[in-house]
């Protein structure tokens, strides 16, 4: 019940007016960050992120998770009305919603990705409100070995669970931590892979990193495609959303295995994309006519979306309680904290109850806000797809070179913008994948730094990561994990051998 | 995303050429930091020296290169970006760079105007008020967010020292 106070005190916190004016704010900046090609969930958070450093920590944590919020909204919109899906964990929300907008029940589809995104995300932040706080007190008595432990786990389950070349994700992470380790070093006070450049001895920021791997990278991809946007109009109304509703009841089987699915597969990294795929998967296994599925299916959209939400919000989950962040977007709120002066970690849940508590209680009131909202508001934001991209583009341009300059007022920066805009084109280009660099640029200090106090305390001997039976079982996991992708692809070739006809038919 | 995919027999970068001059990147990265960690000493000194982390990071990087660049040898030809996609990549790119060049010589709400008007009457077909427009509002609407609202300084150059900011 303790818990249940603190969230009390929570709700307190974020709904004085100026928190939820921000929330509101947020959730709008949100919508269009998520509709508006070149701006995804990382990026607005990014660019935004130099804004709230005068403000106070509580109120900008707010304002930007309710970005990020919207920006999952958002995603939605393009997915079902333009064929284009704004994340990657909206592309199983496209396979049955743009028919279903070709069909003219475009309204029915919005009405179903929203409420579906609610109540996955719902689930997601229930499963913060009382698990985090255990999972935090648990993690109190982590020392370095332990904390080494879990980033090391973390990292693994990007290589085991990514769906990209195994070794280019390793490429990835490495060169993110090699980013963070440019400059100087906390430890000893040096300056390391600087070169002698001056420009490089305050190291690359993370914020910069990402402006230009994602926002300068996406516009040079999106006008590599030619710009044809050719969106079915869609209005919402009344009669419409309540229909949808009274149809939800019938899906609820596929509503709870999507968030269930959700849950797990967003408190281990990178889940999101993997958790809507197989929230779509599972939907149309258990369904009565799977050959329904494809061609403008309610549950086709109600199951990814579900998953995928359930995933975006519980990734938040290890963030606050550990200091690891499960997506591009926790990574960079993570590192907010730190620029807000807080350090991230269990530590957190004892000594900035309200800071923790406030962002947990705006999650609820973010996500239902953002349900009203997104569903009033569906047809001008529909509109701002039509805006000529000529005009968008040097638009989003601009704000990303603004973005990179004012984190540090440093002109440098925005040449570094530049540069990991071509980085981010050629690695998306080349199926890179971007998450686990940002994810080791973020980290790379502190896992360094765990690293380095755990062999230090040791005298050097590795065996201190099998020391006990907590940090034995982190790191056994975590080279579980590693291997699970050839494992499972053994397995299912097994399985394949042993049961042939049925596998084909079942796989999509 | 859509299937933008160009037709097999439209002509383009080679996209083995890039995955190979991309490893040999990362192989170049992997090597500058083991040559920097071990120069400033990778290994033990009453406790890991500073070198120590980024020199085996640099190892693992080296060797997923290596691993990326076989398989790019190994891989079937195809297209990474056809000329035609690249022209229109360059009519982008080109621009943002020199609008980043010339923020550092006229300040930020020069350059954006010229980059605005630029970028919308080379790509777009707007008439010239509606350009006109958006390169003057863009860096107005900028300068009282940022300077006046957030008090946030952006890169200024002699226009503004001018009007004596």
């Amino acid at each position: 019940m303790d818990n249940l106070n603190q969230l009390l005190l929570g709700f307190q916190i974020a709904l004085t007016w100026h928190n939820v004016a921000f929330m509101i704010i947020g959730v709008l900046l949100g919508i269009v960050v998520g509709v508006l090609p070149g701006l995804g969930g990382p990026n607005g958070v990014a660019i935004l992120l130099p804004l709230t450093f005068g403000m106070d920590p509580t109120s900008a944590i707010i304002l930007l998770s309710s970005i990020y919020w919207g920006a999952l909204f958002g995603g939605a919109i393009t997915s079902i009305l333009f064929n284009i899906p704004g994340e990657a964990w909206s592309v199983a929300t496209t396979f049955d919603g743009y028919p279903m907008a070709q069909q003219g029940r475009a309204g029915e589809a919005l009405t179903a990705a929203f409420t579906a995104s609610f109540i996955g995300a719902l689930a997601g932040v229930v499963l913060i409100t009382f698990v985090a706080p255990l999972v935090a007190r648990f993690a109190l008595r982590f020392g370095p070995a332990e904390f080494f432990g879990v980033f090391f786990l973390t990292f693994c389950s990007f290589i085991g669970m990514g769906k990209e070349n195994k070794a280019k994700i390793v490429a990835s992470l490495a060169l993110g931590f090699l980013l963070a380790a440019v400059g100087l070093d906390t430890i000893s006070g040096d300056l390391r892979l600087t070169f002698g450049a001056s420009e490089l001895m305050k190291g690359f920021d993370f914020l910069v990193v990402v402006i230009g791997l994602f926002g300068v990278s996406e516009i040079l991809l999106t006008i590599e495609e030619g710009l044809h946007f050719k969106g079915k109009r869609a209005a919402i109304d009344l009669a419409v959303v309540l229909r949808t509703w009274a149809a939800l009841p019938r899906h609820w089987a596929t509503l709870v295995r999507s968030s269930v699915v959700g849950m797990w597969m967003g408190v281990t990294p990178g889940g999101a994309i993997a958790a809507s795929f197989m929230g779509y998967g599972l939907a149309k296994r258990f369904a009565r006519d799977p050959e329904r599925f494809g061609k403008g299916e309610v549950a086709g959209v109600l199951a990814p979306e579900t998953a995928a939400h359930a995933a975006g919000t519980s990734a938040l989950l290890p963030m606050l309680a550990l200091g690891i962040p499960g997506s591009a977007t926790a990574a960079v709120l993570l590192g907010g904290l730190m620029i807000w002066g807080l350090q991230p970690g269990p530590l957190l849940f004892v000594e900035q109850k309200e800071f923790v508590w406030g962002l947990i209680a705006s999650m609820y009131l973010g996500n239902v806000a953002g349900l009203l909202i997104v569903l009033a508001t569906v047809p001008v934001f529909a509109a701002i797809m039509r805006i000529p991209f000529a005009l968008v583009a040097p638009l989003i341009l601009v704000v990303c070179a603004i973005g990179a300059y004012t984190v540090e007022s440093s002109r440098f920066d925005i040449w570094l913008m530049l540069v990991f805009g071509i980085v981010g084109y050629v690695f998306k280009k080349l199926d890179y994948p971007l998450a686990p660099l940002v994810l080791a640029l973020v980290l790379g200090d502190r896992a360094e730094d765990a690293f380095r106090q755990a062999l230090l305390g040791s005298g050097g001997d590795l065996s201190v990561f099998f020391s006990n039976g907590l940090v034995s079982t982190l790191m056994i996991l975590g080279l579980l994990l590693l291997v699970w992708g050839p494992l499972s692809e053994i397995g299912r070739r097994l399985v394949r051998r042993l049961l042939p006809g049925r596998v084909a038919s079942a796989s999509p | 995303m859509i299937d933008a995919s160009p037709p097999a027999d439209e002509r383009g970068v080679s996209r083995r050429l890039v995955e190979c001059l991309v490893s040999l990147l990362l192989l170049g990265v992997a090597a500058l930091t083991l040559w920097d960690s071990y120069g400033r000493g990778a290994g033990w000194d009453n406790g890991p020296e500073n070198g120590f982390f980024p020199a085996r990071v640099g190892w693992i990087l080296a060797a997923a290169a290596l691993v990326t660049l076989v398989s790019a040898l190994r891989r079937e030809e195809s297209v990474f970006v056809t000329y035609g996609q690249l022209r229109l990549v360059a009519r982008v790119f080109v621009p943002l760079a020199l609008y980043v060049l010339a923020i550092a010589y006229l300040g930020i709400y020069l350059a954006s105007a010229a980059f605005m008007a630029g970028f919308m009457l080379t790509l777009g077909d707007f008439r010239w008020w509606q350009t006109a427009l958006a390169a003057v509002l863009v860096p107005l609407v900028v300068f009282w967010v940022f300077e006046l609202q957030f008090r946030v300084p952006l890169p200024k150059g002699p226009l503004e020292a001018a009007l004596g900011y």
